[in-house]
């Protein structure tokens, strides 16, 4: 019996819980353990002759108070629910993939590629960016997907070494010029950067209330509009469901394992592919400004991976999440004008996804342990 | 073109080309050490970046307040075993997604250190070298692996310490038991979980030391920058040696070699290819997956989290 164990067991009256007190004593946990990162970062700040206050209002600033701000805001959250959105699909077929960070950024470089080799009309050349970028992730998962299925290399020691792989062989095209690299010309000061879209070639940007973002906001939730839907009520969905809670009952009602498997991984890809080329068609102060460099993907797809965990593998409720994780990000840029440290903010959203881990943890936990509970009392 | 072959053979003549060979791979074979054990309990714990990080960083905190390299080594250690904590009880006990985990754990690290080195800005330098007589006169490698600075010495006693640890004690063995079919594990008595906790914080431990040894034998001061995916090579160096204690280290050597030979040919005027070099190592490892995936074989339960009564 473990210590959780003990100190969960004292005055539970097990099998008797009504589902309101189950209700409040998510929010009770819930609030608990994100007082509690929100509290420890403040000492943390304080504790190094900082001023927590100043940091709050700022991240308030940068991520919706000021004029502009929550546009910049939702701008960066739609590439992490689209990334996020493709973890859930792998996720739900039992698939770990955690190589979204190398799917998006060699989905943004083929996306570039083949962009600038087809040409075409602006919004022609906007919607093949996108299909080639998704496509072009969803190859680089299907890497993954076929060292699985064909040589049983696990999806998620595969998925992870692909991340650096991905990394340097695009960096490797932004160093020749029929590849990636921008002409001679339009390089800047720069010697890994691909050419800049034109701005006829970026997606439109509509402005709401003084706020400008990219399309790929409405996209993104439009898209995990239909991953909720495929997945709760289809039977492509029921089946991927049934593939990741038990395999071998999959198996038996005819569900190819290697087929939903490598469809849901490859999806995934996808997703985080399409994520990439939409920063990149979408642009905005914090995504490289249209054109393709080293480090492009900027964590974008390790933290959209968190904010599918963080949700619980809920499309919707990813949605909220990855505001939130957006607003950390842009709200950091205005952080260090308080003259603290604007590292603070990784601490506080690495903290923040700790705390979101707990409530979940306990109550599964407490659950077992109420179920345990009510089964020996019956005999 | 023999011009070319001429440096290179002049690279793998010079003795500074396996001693700065011999240090990355000493950074390596720490944290690849301890990810090895805590890779045959069946768990994956990706927070090795985080955890020689946080080693690093609270190794010179040590030497800052104490002035004593001895003391930096002892607070990397603690440094490690903190994260290797937080990934431990979050993940195997509380039952938490270890990759999430693990990946925030990365994050976490990195932006507090990040934010205390610019609050704190501890100074730190290099550890001393340390000459081994005799050993130290063999020709190309004597320099590289017994004329170092001292706290690459402790690698000869951990090695074979790790080994002794997972394939002659009792621990070892319930701690393989655990990682290759923890069911029958804990229907014999053995409690899971707590050997997997126990094998992540051996981890954290010796990557606290990597980290501190990476601050001590290689960069002097602090910089959060340091590790620069590091932590993932180590990861990879483990399943490129197919979990075995001998495999992982020939990866690390393969892997620190590869690296150091870019920045030797570096100097000498040529540049082959960079990227392909940094990515060498994880191409070679899913190569190396992919071709002899059915020899070797991963711990069975590796990755997957145990919770009695499921799965």
């Amino acid at each position: 019996m473990t210590a959780v164990d003990t100190a969960i067991d004292s005055g539970v009256r097990p099998s008797r819980t009504r589902h309101g007190a189950r209700f409040s004593e998510w929010i009770a946990l819930y609030s608990m353990s994100v007082l509690a990162a929100l509290v420890l970062s403040a000492i943390l700040v304080e504790a190094t002759g900082g001023d927590w206050r100043p940091v709050v209002n700022a991240l308030l600033d940068g991520s919706v108070r000021h004029p502009g701000r929550w546009g910049e805001t939702l701008a960066t959250a739609a590439p992490l629910l689209v990334v996020a959105l493709g973890t859930v699909i792998s996720s739900k077929a039992g698939l770990v993939n955690i190589g979204q960070e190398g799917q998006l950024f060699v989905g943004a470089a083929i996306g570039t590629y083949f962009g600038f080799l087809i040409g075409g009309p602006g919004p022609i050349n906007v919607v093949l960016i996108l299909i080639i970028g998704a496509a072009g992730g969803g190859l680089w998962a299907g890497v993954a997907a076929g060292l699985r299925y064909w040589r049983g290399v696990p999806e998620v020691l595969s998925t992870l070494l692909l991340v650096t792989v991905g990394g340097q062989a695009v960096a490797y095209g932004l160093r020749w010029e029929w590849l990636l690299l921008a002409p001679e010309g339009s390089r800047g000061n720069r010697n890994q950067v691909s050419e800049q879209l034109a701005t006829g070639n970026r997606l439109p940007r509509p402005d709401l209330f003084g706020n400008e973002f990219p399309l790929t906001v409405f996209i993104s939730v439009i898209l995990a509009a239909i991953v909720a839907f495929v997945l709760s009520r289809t039977v492509w969905g029921f089946r991927l469901r049934m593939l990741g809670r038990n395999p071998r009952a999959a198996q038996r009602s005819g569900v190819s394992e290697t087929r939903y498997g490598a469809t849901a991984l490859m999806l995934s890809g996808a997703f985080a592919g399409l994520a990439g080329a939409a920063m990149l068609t979408g642009g905005g102060f914090a995504f490289g400004n249209y054109q393709l460099v080293p480090g492009f993907s900027a964590n974008i797809g390790w933290t959209g991976l968190l904010v599918a965990l963080v949700a619980y593998e809920k499309p919707l409720a990813a949605i909220p999440v990855a505001v939130v994780f957006a607003g950390l990000r842009t709200g950091s840029n205005f952080v260090s004008g308080t003259g603290v440290e604007s590292r603070i903010t990784d601490v506080i959203s690495g903290l923040l996804v700790l705390a979101l881990l707990i409530p979940a943890a306990v109550m599964f936990l407490r659950d077992r342990r109420r179920a345990r509970a009510a089964a020996t009392e019956r005999v | 073109m023999a011009d070319f072959f001429s440096s290179v053979y002049e690279i793998f003549t010079t003795e500074t080309t396996y001693s700065n060979g011999a240090l990355l791979a000493g950074v390596l074979a720490f944290a690849a050490t301890g990810e090895w054990v805590a890779e045959r309990s069946g768990t994956l714990n990706i927070s090795v970046e985080g955890m020689l990080l946080g080693g690093a960083f609270t190794a010179a905190l040590g030497y800052h307040v104490t002035g004593s390299v001895a003391v930096g080594l002892l607070t990397g250690m603690v440094g490690g075993m903190l994260i290797a904590g937080v990934q431990a009880e979050m993940s195997h006990r509380l039952a938490a997604d270890q990759f999430v985990v693990g990946l925030t754990l990365n994050i976490l690290v990195f932006g507090l250190t990040g934010f205390l080195e610019n609050e704190i800005a501890p100074d730190s330098t290099l550890a001393r070298k340390f000459e081994i007589p005799l050993l130290s006169e063999i020709p190309l490698v004597g320099e590289a692996l017994f004329w170092q600075r001292w706290p690459f010495y402790i690698l000869y006693l951990l090695i074979p310490f790790s080994w002794w640890l997972v394939y002659r004690t009792r621990w070892g063995l319930e701690l393989r038991s655990v990682g290759e079919n923890p069911q029958s594990a804990d229907v014999s008595g053995i409690d899971v979980n707590k050997r997997r906790r126990q094998s992540i914080y051996y981890a954290g431990l010796t990557c606290g030391l990597g980290g501190a040894f990476f601050l001590f034998g290689h960069v002097g001061p602090f910089e959060n920058t340091i590790v620069g995916g590091r932590g993932f090579i180590a990861i990879a160096a483990v399943i490129f040696g197919g979990w075995t204690l001998r495999g992982t280290l020939a990866g690390c050597v393969i892997f620190a070699g590869a690296l150091s030979f870019r920045i030797s040919i570096q100097l000498i005027g040529y540049d082959i290819n960079s990227e392909l070099l940094q990515a060498l190592p994880f191409i070679v490892t899913i190569a190396g997956m992919a071709i002899f995936a059915h020899r070797v074989r991963a711990p069975a339960a590796l990755a997957r989290p145990f919770i009695r009564g499921l799965r």
